[in-house]
């Protein structure tokens, strides 16, 4: 395992080589009291317990979403020990808080790689905070798991994407949308990189599938006054809004599209931000009949969902609705867990090497882990909200897509990145 | 046509906000002249009463009506209690003033965070406020907007005859006017002081429940709004009641044009850019108060 023994500033200061230093990044992790560097140099073995770090908001804006994934993971560790580990090791879960600032979340994950020697962080909600931390796990190289949904076009060595990029949620969506003959859509979403990059991708998709964009909206995070924007929607002659927002701009987008009249079935929106948990807080009669984008949901047959639900209720109450991200997070620790297990060791370099070709029943369905691309084969989803909060699929897209997250196998998308 | 008159009822529903979040302001920044960074959080206050309230009462509509007047004595008291305690030893510090209340601004958002979870939270609207009145043409008017709006006209017309026609408004009034002269008359400029800063934040409480009709609560649910309120009351003429309510439906209405040509961003910006020329032009606002003294 302990091969080379150079200096911590000597690998910093190789950063700018990395790609040329394949031999360095083969070698090991720290076991006994050998120091050896090399990639994820900082992660201790050493004992009989391993620290997993959990990158969480547990406190601001955020902290909706996220607390909700936090949960999740811990379930996943716990599920993981009482099973006896990993490699003979238990995990030690050691948490967080981002504070839903992004700064904050690249000084806290160096905390987790440097002080706490952690094998593997699991978390993030944004792509704001994703965008943060992946430059410290990359001149670390330590992995980072990222559970939600995102906007595509990245494909960082050192983290792996266990949400959905572009091409398993939003095209999917856009197909959807289009077999059932909703072809001019209304954009409307909050201002920030993931609606407006979702959006470049749409309106490509529509130009070269004959759908037609009559309008495109876009409101400052937080905003809570939509009263013109639900009147552009109205007067725009559209069969569906496809929505981007994100946080509780969503509430209030949906009383005011209420009040104004507006209807699933009238004119159905189509959301990509909106979960379970969502639904439960901008409240059900606000959203009945809408549409969700989505690989998961918590009615989502099978034996493996049926487990999942039981025990994450079981720990966290009986009321706790389970969702997408919820859903990526605690398969994250399992898929980590197969893959260093197939690789028979905890250092990064191995672990990535045996990712390809990782399969696991998910509570999802079936998702196999690509190694290429460190994304996922997910199955997308599109349901539809119920008057009970919960939401049922309408529609899959029948088997696992494989993950594109540049979408090169699309000839549509050509110009975008 | 029907887009004018769709959009320009639009901007009397944002003006109607803007208003009855201006409204608790006028008295005591415009007439007090004291800086109140935590008046947002009297609106919050407000908010999360009626929240509490809805949780005991089950009735969307009457949690509502008790809400109005349990915000303006809670959010009052909070005013009143601020003002004991802090604000009467810094009548000469204006600055001090805006320092301490915006410390007690975080300090009330926190204890928010921590007593309702820092998760927003949502009221249920009462069935009759939900849906929309049809005038006809395509035209609409929210049910939600219309109740806000005979709120805030309401208010005004209540703190008009209480400022015009009452004992306390005249004493509020001299107060305002002249201090000392007030003074030496015999009026108890402490009390009055307290009096106007319970109605003025009382008010903001009156807000903070019609708020609850458009968005979610949130800790942070007045202070998105204490900017907004601010440019009222100093477009309007600093203690000027007619000023802010001229000036709330004319934002409004500017907002709501604007952003229906261009985007909701560039509406706030050119907006901010139009009050930031006005001020060049007019820096006393709207109206002016006409007094004798030589200041």
């Amino acid at each position: 395992m302990s091969g080379f023994s150079i200096s911590r500033r000597g690998l910093l200061a190789g950063i700018s080589a990395a790609g040329a230093s394949a031999a360095l990044s083969a070698c090991g992790a720290k076991t006994g009291d050998t120091t050896s560097t090399g990639s994820g140099a900082q992660a201790d073995t050493s004992g009989d317990t391993v620290k997993v770090g959990l990158l969480n908001s547990l406190s601001g804006t955020m902290a909706i979403s996220e607390v909700t994934v936090h949960n999740a993971l811990l379930l996943a560790v716990k599920e993981i020990n009482a099973a006896g580990g990993v490699l003979g090791k238990k995990l030690e879960a050691v948490s967080q808080d981002g504070a839903s600032d992004w700064p904050t979340f690249a000084e806290k994950a160096e905390t987790l790689i440097k002080d706490d020697k952690v094998v593997a962080t699991f978390g993030c909600w944004t792509s704001a905070s994703r965008k943060a931390v992946k430059p410290v796990f990359e001149r670390y190289k330590s992995l980072l798991f990222y559970p939600v949904q995102y906007e595509g076009l990245e494909q960082s060595p050192y983290i792996f994407y266990i949400g959905a990029t572009t091409n398993q949620q939003i095209v999917p969506a856009l197909d959807y949308l289009k077999k059932r003959g909703l072809t001019k859509l209304y954009l409307v979403g909050s201002d920030y990189v993931f609606p407006r990059t979702a959006n470049k991708i749409i309106k490509a998709y529509a130009k070269a599938n004959g759908m037609e964009v009559v309008g495109e909206d876009y409101a400052p995070l937080g905003s809570t006054e939509f009263g013109t924007i639900v009147n552009k929607v109205k007067g725009a002659g559209a069969d569906a809004v496809f929505n981007t927002l994100n946080g509780d701009s969503n509430v209030a987008f949906f009383k005011e599209y209420k009040s104004a009249g507006l209807t699933a079935k009238g004119l159905p929106v189509l959301s990509v931000s909106i979960a379970e948990e969502e639904v439960k807080s901008i409240g059900t009669q606000y959203l009945d009949g809408q549409l969700t984008a989505w690989n998961y949901y918590e009615t989502t047959p099978g034996a493996a969902n049926t487990k999942f639900v039981a025990a994450y209720q079981a720990a966290y109450g009986k009321d706790k609705p389970t969702s997408d991200p919820m859903e990526a997070a605690y398969i994250s620790v399992h898929l980590w867990k197969a893959m260093v297990e197939k690789a028979g060791s905890f250092d990064v370099a191995k672990v990535k090497a045996a990712s390809d070709g990782i399969e696991l029943d998910a509570p999802e369905g079936k998702v196999t882990v690509d190694g290429a691309t460190q994304h996922v084969y997910k199955t997308a989803r599109i349901g539809k909200v119920g008057s009970d909060g919960l939401i049922t699929e309408v529609w899959n897209s029948g088997k696992p897509v494989k993950p594109d997250p540049y979408l090169r196998g699309y000839s549509w998308a050509s110009g975008l990145s | 046509m029907t887009v004018i008159l769709n959009q320009s009822l639009t901007g009397i529903s944002i003006g109607a906000v803007l208003l009855l979040i201006a409204l608790g302001l006028t008295l005591t920044f415009g007439q007090m002249g004291v800086i109140n960074m935590a008046h947002g959080e009297f609106i919050m206050a407000g908010a999360y009463t009626t929240y509490v309230l809805q949780k005991s009462i089950s009735s969307a509509g009457v949690s509502l009506l008790v809400a109005l007047p349990v915000a303006f004595l809670v959010a009052g008291a909070m005013g009143a209690l601020l003002e004991w305690l802090l604000i009467r030893r810094l009548y000469t510090r204006p600055l001090d003033t805006l320092l301490v209340t915006w410390g007690v601004s975080l300090m009330l958002q926190q204890l928010a965070r921590d007593i309702f979870g820092a998760p927003n939270v949502q009221t249920a609207a009462p069935d009759i406020l939900t849906g929309n009145i049809a005038l006809g043409g395509g035209i609409t008017f929210a049910n939600n907007r219309l109740f806000i709006l005979g709120l805030a006209l309401l208010s005004v017309l209540a703190l008009t005859l209480i400022l015009k026609l009452t004992p306390l408004g005249r004493r509020i009034r001299a107060v305002v006017q002249n201090r000392d002269l007030a003074e030496v008359s015999g009026i108890a400029t402490g009390q009055v002081d307290r009096i106007t800063f319970f109605i003025g934040s009382g008010l903001a409480g009156v807000a903070g429940v019609a708020l609850t009709l458009v968005g979610p609560i949130g800790p942070t649910t007045g202070t998105n709004y204490i900017v907004d309120a601010f440019l009222v009351v100093v477009v309007g003429g600093i203690g000027q009641l007619k000023g802010s309510v001229i000036t709330a439906f004319a934002l409004g209405i500017l907002q709501s044009v604007l952003e229906y040509s261009t985007t909701v961003s560039v509406a706030k910006v050119i907006v901010l850019v139009a009050i930031v020329a006005f001020l060049q032009w007019r820096p006393q606002g709207l109206y002016t108060l006409r007094t004798r003294s030589l200041a």
